[in-house]
């Protein structure tokens, strides 16, 4: 196991170094890596740059790029109340994710975490609202909760009509009923990454802890949510990322509106793009988008998932 | 000792547990029965008896649905485009994650840090510059148009699940390979990707689920009603036949079931693949 690069590469190809199969093998490894790289650079990175680009200018996405207004865009960005309003959305977004998504899936998965008949359905039952794309939750919520819809109807039935609410027309209410459909549409995701997680925990340490006197409350908390750490930080990346970038439910479902009170950057971006035509100032917005997603991981990767990283290191070394 | 003492215990324990899975089972389950059910109604049906079963039962909102062209042209639309995108991600990024695993070179953590790098860069985030440069390049309005940037944006994660995958095939075989006279190229097409196939399933699976759910791209680079996606479809025909819930309910339905049909097959691996990549 312990051969050398040499011997390595001996057993794979029986001639000689030489400057030929130094090149050779570049070339090799190029041809490996060019497709996907193309493929890459062409609809990832140049965007990006052209975005950049055009964001110094103000352009209607017609005809050639010829006003140019330095940093006008991004002084017009943060001082239209209009975009910080849809920044506090997504913002809002997060802060609800991390703060009722999380203790409610993670509770449901504890719950579930035994053996129970008919998991394997529960588990599917659950995954399928992750399965269908946030379009068609759209469309199957905007028929439930229009004036007269399913929940109208049920909330009468059940003799709570006093209830009753125009759910995505009410400035105050709306956003909190698209983030009540979010949560609908991901925690079963949640719920089956936390039990995966959770299965992956030896019942050892929770034998040996019960015998050591642990109560139930300090195996949770000692134990459980510790081992689980790698798993619920690597869902609150995906579910930031989810929060900063939503747009498909809440365009089907709002359009951002009324008013802009359901808007998530996103929807502000778009809305200024295709809507208005202001295409430069448009793209001003998507890169600020980048900048935050890129600050946001960035500083994730570094302060929060190297924790992991270094501690299993670190567990394998003790 | 301790596992006779719990599974005595557990009956009592249990049946909350079942009672609340339960109810969270009916709230997932209910709006999609609702729309399904739904239909089945008229619209005078559904103003006045929204809950409960259809009386009776009306077939012609589906048959309307399942007669009509756009809805067949819009399906054809979202199989294509995802077959485009899949076999392309998939096979760039094979190959790609074949020296990226198993050669020794100069700058290859370099090289894999710049295509996990795209997981920076959400889809949605960057789709309005995306849709400035394909209409640049003359690429809105078709299919490629929307499975090329698909392809791209699948390349990171794909290349992630693969990576691990593809380094744990174990070196003897590559040198048993080499003294067999296999190239590297037979190497990997030979042996290392059938080695794979759990892994490239796997990919393979979520390709075509986030190209099939995929809105704001095609929202984007398809305005012309024909080169519609299923999802743009769907969403359009809500807004133009508002008035029509049931026919919506009806089109929304047919539209969910190739989704579900292609889960109920794949859950399995979803799950495993996901929570694969979390370890990894």
């Amino acid at each position: 196991m312990a051969s050398s690069p040499e011997a390595l590469t001996a057993g794979r190809a029986i001639e000689r170094p030489a400057v030929g199969r130094v090149v050779r093998k570049w070339l090799r490894i190029a041809g490996y890596i060019a497709p996907a790289a193309t493929l890459y650079v062409v609809f990832i990175i140049v965007p990006v740059v052209q975005a950049v680009h055009y964001s110094f200018y103000n352009w209607s996405g017609l005809g050639p790029l010829s006003e140019y207004i330095g940093l006008g865009n991004y002084r017009e960005a943060f001082g239209d109340p209009a975009f910080r309003q849809a920044m506090e959305h997504n913002g809002i977004l997060v802060a609800l994710s991390l703060g009722l998504q999380l203790p409610l899936s993670l509770g449901v998965a504890l719950m579930l975490n035994r053996p129970l008949k008919g998991r394997s359905v529960l588990r599917l039952i659950f995954f399928t609202p992750y399965i269908l794309s946030e379009a068609i939750t759209a469309i199957v919520f905007l028929q439930i909760l229009q004036p007269g819809g399913l929940l109208d109807a049920f909330l009468k039935a059940i003799g709570l009509g006093s209830l009753v609410h125009l759910w995505l027309a009410d400035l105050s209410l709306v956003f909190y009923t698209l983030f009540v459909v979010i949560t609908w549409k991901y925690i079963g995701f949640a719920i089956i990454l936390f039990l995966a997680g959770l299965q992956g925990i030896p019942p050892e340490l929770h034998e040996a802890a019960a015998i050591d006197g642990a109560t139930s409350w300090k195996q949770l908390r000692y134990i459980t949510i510790p081992m689980l750490g790698p798993t619920i930080r690597i869902w609150a990346f995906l579910s930031i990322i989810g929060s900063i970038q939503l747009f498909d439910l809440v365009w089907i479902m709002t359009l951002g509106g009324p008013a802009g009170s359901s808007s998530t950057m996103a929807t502000y971006m778009v809305d200024q793009g295709i809507n208005s035509l202001r295409v430069g100032y448009a793209t001003t917005v998507a890169v600020i988008l980048f900048g935050i997603c890129f600050v946001f991981s960035t500083l994730y990767q570094i302060f929060v998932l190297r924790r992991d990283v270094s501690g299993s290191s670190s567990r394998m070394a003790g | 000792m301790a596992a006779p003492r719990r599974s005595r215990v557990a009956p009592f324990s249990n049946a909350p547990v079942y009672a609340i899975a339960i109810a969270l089972s009916a709230v997932v389950i209910v709006p999609i029965v609702y729309v399904a059910l739904g239909g089945f109604r008229t619209n005078g049906q559904l103003a006045n008896d929204p809950v409960g079963l259809p009386h009776p039962w009306i077939g012609h909102n589906y048959v309307n649905v399942l007669t009509s062209s756009g809805f067949w042209r819009q399906v054809g639309n979202s199989v294509i485009i995802a077959a485009i995108a899949t076999l392309l991600v998939v096979t760039v990024s094979s190959l790609a994650a074949y020296p990226l695993s198993r050669f020794q070179f100069r700058g290859r953590e370099a090289m894999y840090t710049f295509f996990t790098f795209g997981l920076l860069f959400p889809i949605a985030v960057a789709a309005l510059p995306l849709y400035l440069l394909l209409r640049q390049l003359h690429l809105d309005e078709s299919w490629l148009g929307v499975a090329l940037p698909e392809a791209a944006f699948g390349i990171p994660i794909t290349i992630i699940i693969l990576r691990p995958f593809m380094r744990n095939v174990p070196g003897d075989l590559e040198d048993a390979a080499a003294i067999d006279g296999c190239t590297s190229f037979g190497f990997f097409w030979r042996v290392l990707l059938p080695l794979s196939r759990p892994a490239l399933t796997t990919v393979i699976i979520l390709s075509v689920i986030t190209s099939w759910n995929n809105f704001i791209v095609p929202l984007l680079v398809l305005t012309e009603p024909n080169h519609w996606t299923l999802p743009l479809g769907a969403a359009n025909y809500s807004t133009e036949h508002s008035a029509d819930t049931a026919g919506v309910l009806a089109f929304t339905t047919l539209s969910i079931i190739p989704a579900l049909v292609f889960f109920l097959f794949a859950e399995r691996r979803i799950v495993g693949g996901l929570s694969g990549a979390v370890k990894g």
